[in-house]
C-alpha cells in the first residue's frame, strides 16, 4: 500500500536542502493551510450535490440536470449566487457577537476535518490524544451555534440555538461513551494508533457485540449531533423559519450552511476512523489473494469510501422517519442511549480484560 | 508519526488560522462583488417577516438549563473515563473494578435525576 509519508519526506528534504529550518516549516504549513481549505471546499460541494441526488433518489425526483452534464456545475452555481448575495448589516443585533459566530462554526469544524485520517501518511494533526482532542474541539461549534441565536435579536433564532444546544450537547455524551467503548478495545486514543490496530480486522468485526451496539449508538447520536434527519428541530422549517441562522443572509448564511454538511462527513469520517477501519483495506484472514487485491485499492479512496457509505445511511434516515418532538429528543438520549452506552462500556471493559475479543 | 517532522500544535494552529482565513476570505469576497444597499425597513430582524413585537432576547424554558447541568456531570465523567480506558487493556481485571466503582456512583446519580423527573421535559 502506497505510504505518502514518502512524498511529504521527499518534498521536505527538498525545502530543507535549499532553505533554513523556519523558512520550510513556514512554507509546509502554508502548503497544509491551502491543502486543507480545498480538500474542505471540494468535499463541502461534492456533499451538497450528494445529498441532493440521494434525496432525489429516494423521492422517486431526478433532482438537479439542468445545470451541466448530470447537473454537476449546479453547484458551482449556488456557490457563486451565495458570494453575490448581500449581507444584510442589521441594526438590532450584537454586532461583534453575530460575526463572531461563523468563525467559531468553521473553526471547530476545520480543525476536526484537520484530524481525520486521510490514508496511509496523510494526516494534518496527529497527537497522541487525537480523537479525545477531536471531541473537544467539535464541542466548540455548540458555542458558536448559541452565539448565533442569542446574538441575532430575534425569537426564532433564539429558541433554535437553545434547542441546538440542548441536543448537541445530550447527544455528545453518547458519542464520547462510543468512541470510550472503541478506545477501551484499542488501548490508545490516537488516530495513526486506532488505524493501525485496525490491520487484521476493523473493530465492528472483532470487538465482539459491544463495538456493534456502540456503532449503532454512535450513528444515532451522530445523526443528532450534526442537526440532521428526524433530529432537525432546531431548525424545523414550518415552526422556526430557519433556526439560529434565520438572521444571517448571503455568505454569512453560507457559513452555516458549509459547516453543517462538513459535520456530516466528518461525523461519517470518525465513524468510519472508529468502527470500519479508518483507511485500512477489507483484509479477511487466511485469504491472501482477496487481500492483496484489496491492497491494491488505494488508502485515500477506502477512507472516502467508507465515510461516504456511512453519509448514505445518515440522508437514509431523513427520509425514513418523521421529526421527532424535542421532549421524545431528549428521552431517547437520556434514558435510551446513555444508560445503554454505559452498560456497553462495562460489557467492552469486560470483555477486553478477559480477552474474549476477537484476535485483531 | 508527525507530518513532515513539525509539532502537531503547529499544525493545530495552522488548522485553525486556516478556519479563520476561510471565514474572513469569504466575507471580503462577498463585500466586493456582493451588492449594497442600505434602508431604514432592511436593518430590522426578519424573524416570520411581520415586525418584531416585545423584547427577543428573551428568557427561556428552565428545562434548557437543567440538562445543561446533567450534561456537565457526565461530561466530566467522559474526562475521567478516557485515561482509564486507553490502559484499560494492559491492567486488566484492575480496570474492571475501577470503573465498575466509579459508574455505579455516577448511575446513582442519573437514577436520582430519573426519579426527581428532571429527565422528564415539561
Amino acid at each position: 500500500m502506497f505510504d505518502f509519508s514518502v512524498v511529504t519526506n521527499w518534498f521536505n528534504d527538498l525545502l530543507i536542502g535549499v532553505m533554513p529550518q523556519w523558512l520550510a516549516t513556514t512554507i509546509e504549513c502554508v502548503i497544509v493551510g491551502a491543502l486543507l481549505l480545498l480538500a474542505y471546499t471540494v468535499l463541502a460541494m461534492f456533499y451538497i450535490m450528494y445529498e441532493r441526488w440521494v434525496c432525489a433518489w429516494f423521492q422517486c425526483r431526478r433532482g438537479p440536470l439542468r445545470v451541466g452534464p448530470w447537473g454537476s456545475l449546479q453547484i458551482f452555481a449556488d456557490v457563486i449566487k451565495m458570494l453575490i448575495k448581500e449581507v444584510v448589516g442589521l441594526w438590532k443585533t450584537d454586532n461583534f457577537l453575530h460575526k463572531l459566530a461563523p468563525y467559531f462554526v468553521l473553526i471547530a469544524s476545520v480543525v476536526v476535518f484537520a484530524c481525520l485520517p486521510w490514508g496511509k501518511g496523510l494526516q494534518a494533526i496527529d497527537f497522541n490524544i487525537g480523537i479525545f482532542f477531536m471531541t473537544a474541539v467539535s464541542s466548540l461549534g455548540v458555542v458558536g451555534i448559541l452565539l448565533a441565536g442569542w446574538s441575532s435579536n430575534s425569537k426564532y433564532t433564539m429558541i433554535g440555538a437553545m434547542r441546538s444546544g440542548a441536543q448537541m450537547i445530550s447527544y455528545e455524551l453518547s458519542i464520547g461513551i462510543a468512541m470510550l467503548t472503541i478506545v477501551c478495545l484499542a488501548g490508545t486514543m490516537s488516530v495513526t494508533g486506532l488505524v493501525e490496530a485496525q490491520q487484521n480486522g476493523w473493530f465492528i468485526f472483532t470487538g465482539h457485540i459491544p463495538a456493534i451496539i456502540a456503532f449503532i449508538i454512535y450513528v444515532i447520536a451522530a445523526t443528532a449531533e450534526t442537526n440532521r434527519g428526524p433530529f432537525d428541530l432546531p431548525e424545523a422549517e414550518h415552526e422556526l423559519t430557519a433556526g439560529y441562522h434565520t438572521e444571517y443572509s448571503g455568505i454569512h448564511f453560507g457559513f452555516f450552511y458549509l459547516a453543517e454538511y462538513l459535520n456530516l462527513f466528518i461525523v461519517s469520517g470518525i465513524a468510519t476512523l472508529l468502527f470500519l477501519g479508518g483507511w485500512m483495506p477489507l483484509h479477511v484472514s487466511g485469504w491472501d489473494g482477496f487481500n492483496a487485491v484489496m491492497d491494491y485499492i488505494p488508502s485515500t479512496i477506502w477512507f472516502l469510501g467508507k465515510a461516504i457509505l456511512v453519509s448514505f445511511i445518515i440522508i437514509w434516515f431523513k427520509w425514513s422517519f418523521p421529526r421527532v418532538r424535542i421532549d421524545q429528543m431528549l428521552a431517547l438520549e437520556w434514558r435510551y442511549l446513555m444508560p445503554i452506552g454505559l452498560f456497553n462500556l462495562v460489557l467492552m471493559a469486560i470483555i477486553v480484560s478477559m480477552g474474549w475479543h476477537f484476535a485483531g | 508519526m508527525v507530518l513532515l517532522g513539525i509539532q502537531n500544535t503547529t499544525l493545530a494552529v495552522t488548522a485553525v488560522i486556516t478556519g479563520a482565513v476561510l471565514v474572513f476570505a469569504a466575507l471580503l469576497i462577498a463585500r466586493l462583488i456582493g451588492p449594497r444597499s442600505f434602508t431604514q425597513k432592511k436593518g430590522e430582524t426578519y424573524e416570520c417577516g411581520i415586525p418584531t413585537r416585545g423584547e427577543s432576547m428573551a428568557q427561556f424554558h428552565v428545562g434548557y438549563y437543567l440538562f445543561a447541568i446533567l450534561f456537565l456531570m457526565f461530561d466530566v465523567e467522559t474526562v475521567f473515563l478516557f485515561p482509564w480506558a486507553a490502559i484499560a487493556k494492559t491492567i486488566g481485571s484492575t480496570a474492571l473494578l475501577a470503573v465498575g466503582t466509579f459508574l455505579f456512583i455516577l448511575v446513582l446519580g442519573l437514577a436520582y435525576a430519573w426519579k426527581k423527573g428532571a429527565l422528564r421535559w415539561k
